[in-house]
């Protein structure tokens, strides 16, 4: 698809356009998404695991034919890991290049000193990059596992749109690029960044949207099939003894899983056999196998 | 905001003031980024207002709910906003040392002994019970939780920081001679850089605690403040019938503000104890997304569970593989005569890694020190 301006669509393209991505959104969600373009302020999404927070800013992107740059943060995480670095090695290749030339009446000092801190010598770590590429989409995934000072840093960078580099100048996006910041609350964010971007809790999807999300996903799953997984995937979110409920992406692998196997009706031996797919825990194993059974039989 | 006119301004900002009232902390960036949403998406619709004020004025999943709320009150004219619940009675003000009135110089030897029976008479409060203290003996037990002075755990990073010792920096060695070009000059060393841990607090407000709540609360406090001094983290919990965040009360500075914030926020003081289940809320809600994780978990609990103790054991068990130490705190623990008999206590303990005594001064003070080796 053509890169687009993200300033001239309209909210209810927008919906259209993500649906034809393959990700399809309730009013809320489109609502919102449109906002963080026309506002351009960040969009900060929270949910459970599994509901399709990093999976927007994918579609954001293919979406309005712009790249994604991915930042996934981590403990620890500072700003070279973010911003930019100096090819270390490429430098000492320059330097060694130069001097071998210096025998033949090379550069100066000085003009050696500066070719070092050459644009061609820096690395672009991803803010830097969609700050470069941009328009484009910067999905800062999982933010809530960074430090407190990245997201001070973070936050500089959300307000200004702009990076300045000591030995070269200011980088300025021509336009703000399109933020999605992803958390899965492991921890309170700063009120400070929450207050520059637009919040959204995403929800598990109803059963009719999961189903809808199944075929636009995973086409090759018969009709069948596809609501018998969605309907046991939701009942099992509804209880409340499993450490780690389904999420939609769960749902999906599992019926995937069932349809290699060949399975066209869910029967206990299936379900044993790809359990996997669905929860993570031992102890949700033996529950959801004996949920099943009952489920099953009735 | 050409779109909004100055009457619908005023209607959309009276929103922002009832959702404020009703507990959710709009400020006035919030409030422009709403005004500026509602002309981005034109006011025509009911849905789009609602939808641009969740985006701009809410910042958590507790903020949905009241905005839900005040949004149908406010908007279809209804009664029933939600109020801020009223300030609990019987949490009184205090402020100052209440037993430094002896600062003059004590020259004769009666002021000298009147000092001394004073500091005698604080050592013998740092062991008592807190639950059996008469009001006055609170008062001035209060004041001393400021003596209080717990270090947050520190865990190593995988990151390294310069040092003046330890390994070779490679790196920052050569990146050095580099400036120089390519000289060789002084070398860099650097070390594991040391990080405070998380402590998690999970403090049991049931029936059958009652008499130390106060002080527990107190102790959070303190832990929470000396922690963010030195950079740590303390999350609070109180568990009973619900699990309650607790920590941004506890974030207050001043103490007696802080506990009038956790007095208004806890739901069920002196209710029944459901660890397991709570324990089990918490670790699916919290912990084990990473809020437990590698942390310090302390259980302030008498073991006294009225639900299912294997649920109870099985959780615990549960919390020990997640967190990196779990100490349960017992203020019977210290009494004369005191075992470890209560089911609750019988399920948890194998899961813990230290079982301290929490009903006097002295026992917190030892406490912490479990806590800062953790």
């Amino acid at each position: 698809m053509e890169p687009s301006n993200p300033a001239d669509i309209a909210p209810g393209d927008l919906a259209q356009r993500l649906g034809a991505t393959g990700y399809l959104c309730d009013d809320a969600l489109a609502t919102v998404t449109y906002l963080a373009l026309k506002m351009q302020r960040p969009l900060l999404l929270e949910g459970e695991p599994g509901t399709g927070k990093t999976a927007l800013a994918e579609a954001i992107a293919e979406a309005l034919g712009l790249p994604l740059v991915r930042l996934q943060c981590y403990e620890g995480i500072d700003a070279t890991q973010a911003l930019y670095d100096w090819d270390f090695p490429r430098q000492i290749l320059h330097l060694r290049a130069l001097e071998a030339a210096g025998a033949a009446g090379g550069p100066s000092v000085e003009e050696a000193e500066k070719s070092l801190y050459d644009a061609r010598f820096l690395l672009a770590r991803p803010v830097l990059q969609a700050l470069q590429q941009s328009p484009a989409v910067l999905l800062v995934d999982e933010v809530d596992r960074a430090d407190d000072e990245f997201e001070a840093f973070l936050l500089e960078v959300l307000s200004t749109y702009q990076v300045s580099i000591p030995e070269l100048g200011t980088v300025r996006a021509a336009t703000p690029p399109i933020v999605v910041l992803t958390s899965n609350r492991t921890r309170e964010l700063h009120d400070a960044l929450k207050r520059r971007c637009l919040y959204h809790w995403i929800d598990h999807p109803g059963l009719e949207r999961e189903v809808e999300i199944v075929r636009s996903r995973a086409p090759e799953v018969s009709e069948e099939l596809r609501l018998q997984v969605v309907r046991i995937v939701q009942t099992l979110r509804g209880r409340d003894d499993l450490q780690k409920p389904p999420g939609v992406a769960e749902t999906l692998d599992w019926a995937r899983a069932l349809n290699y196997l060949g399975t066209a009706e869910i029967d206990l031996a299936a379900a044993s056999a790809t359990l996997g797919a669905l929860v993570k825990y031992r102890e949700d194993a033996e529950r959801v196998r004996h949920a099943l059974d009952q489920m099953l039989r009735s | 905001m050409s779109v909004v006119d100055r009457g619908a301004d005023e209607v959309l900002l009276g929103f922002t003031r009832a959702l404020r009232a009703a507990g959710v902390p709009v400020t006035h960036d919030r409030a422009h980024g709403f005004l500026a949403a509602t002309a981005t998406l034109g006011l025509d619709s009911q849905r789009a207002t609602y939808l641009a004020g969740r985006a701009t004025l809410c910042g958590g999943p507790d903020d949905l709910e009241r905005y839900d709320q005040v949004f149908t009150a406010y908007f279809d004219g209804r009664d029933g906003l939600p109020r801020p619940r009223p300030a609990q009675q019987g949490v009184p003000g205090f402020s100052g040392l209440p037993d430094t009135e002896a600062t003059g110089a004590g020259e004769s030897e009666q002021e000298d002994e009147v000092v001394r029976a004073k500091a005698s008479d604080a050592e013998v409060l740092r062991h008592r019970d807190v639950a059996t203290l008469s009001a006055a003996e609170k008062h001035r037990l209060t004041a001393m939780f400021a003596t209080l002075r717990p270090r947050p755990p520190a865990r190593r990073t995988a990151r390294h920081q310069q040092w003046h010792r330890g390994q070779l920096d490679a790196s920052r060695t050569l990146r050095a001679s580099l400036r120089r070009m390519g000289e060789p000059g002084e070398i860099a060393w650097r070390r594991r850089r040391v990080r405070p841990r998380r402590v998690v607090l999970l403090v049991d407000v049931s029936g059958s605690m009652s008499g130390y709540a106060d002080a527990l609360l107190r102790l959070a406090h303190r832990f929470t403040q000396v922690g963010r001094s030195g950079g740590g983290v303390v999350e609070t919990f109180t568990v009973g019938t619900r699990l309650t965040h607790l920590t941004r009360a506890m974030r207050i500075g001043d103490p007696e503000r802080a506990l009038i914030a956790a007095g208004e926020t806890v739901p069920d003081w002196s209710g029944g104890t459901r660890l397991g289940e709570t324990l089990r809320f918490f670790l699916d809600r919290w912990g084990q997304r990473g809020m437990a994780r590698g942390a310090v978990v302390v259980v302030f609990s008498d073991g006294w569970e009225r639900g299912d103790p294997s649920l109870l054991g099985e959780q615990m068990a549960r919390l020990h593989r997640v967190a990196h130490r779990v100490v349960w705190v017992n203020p019977h623990r210290g009494k004369a005569g005191y075992e470890p008999v209560q089911q609750g206590v019988l399920a948890a303990l194998p899961h813990c890694d230290d079982f301290v005594a929490g009903h006097s001064l002295a026992t917190f003070a030892e406490l912490s020190e479990v806590i800062s080796r953790a």
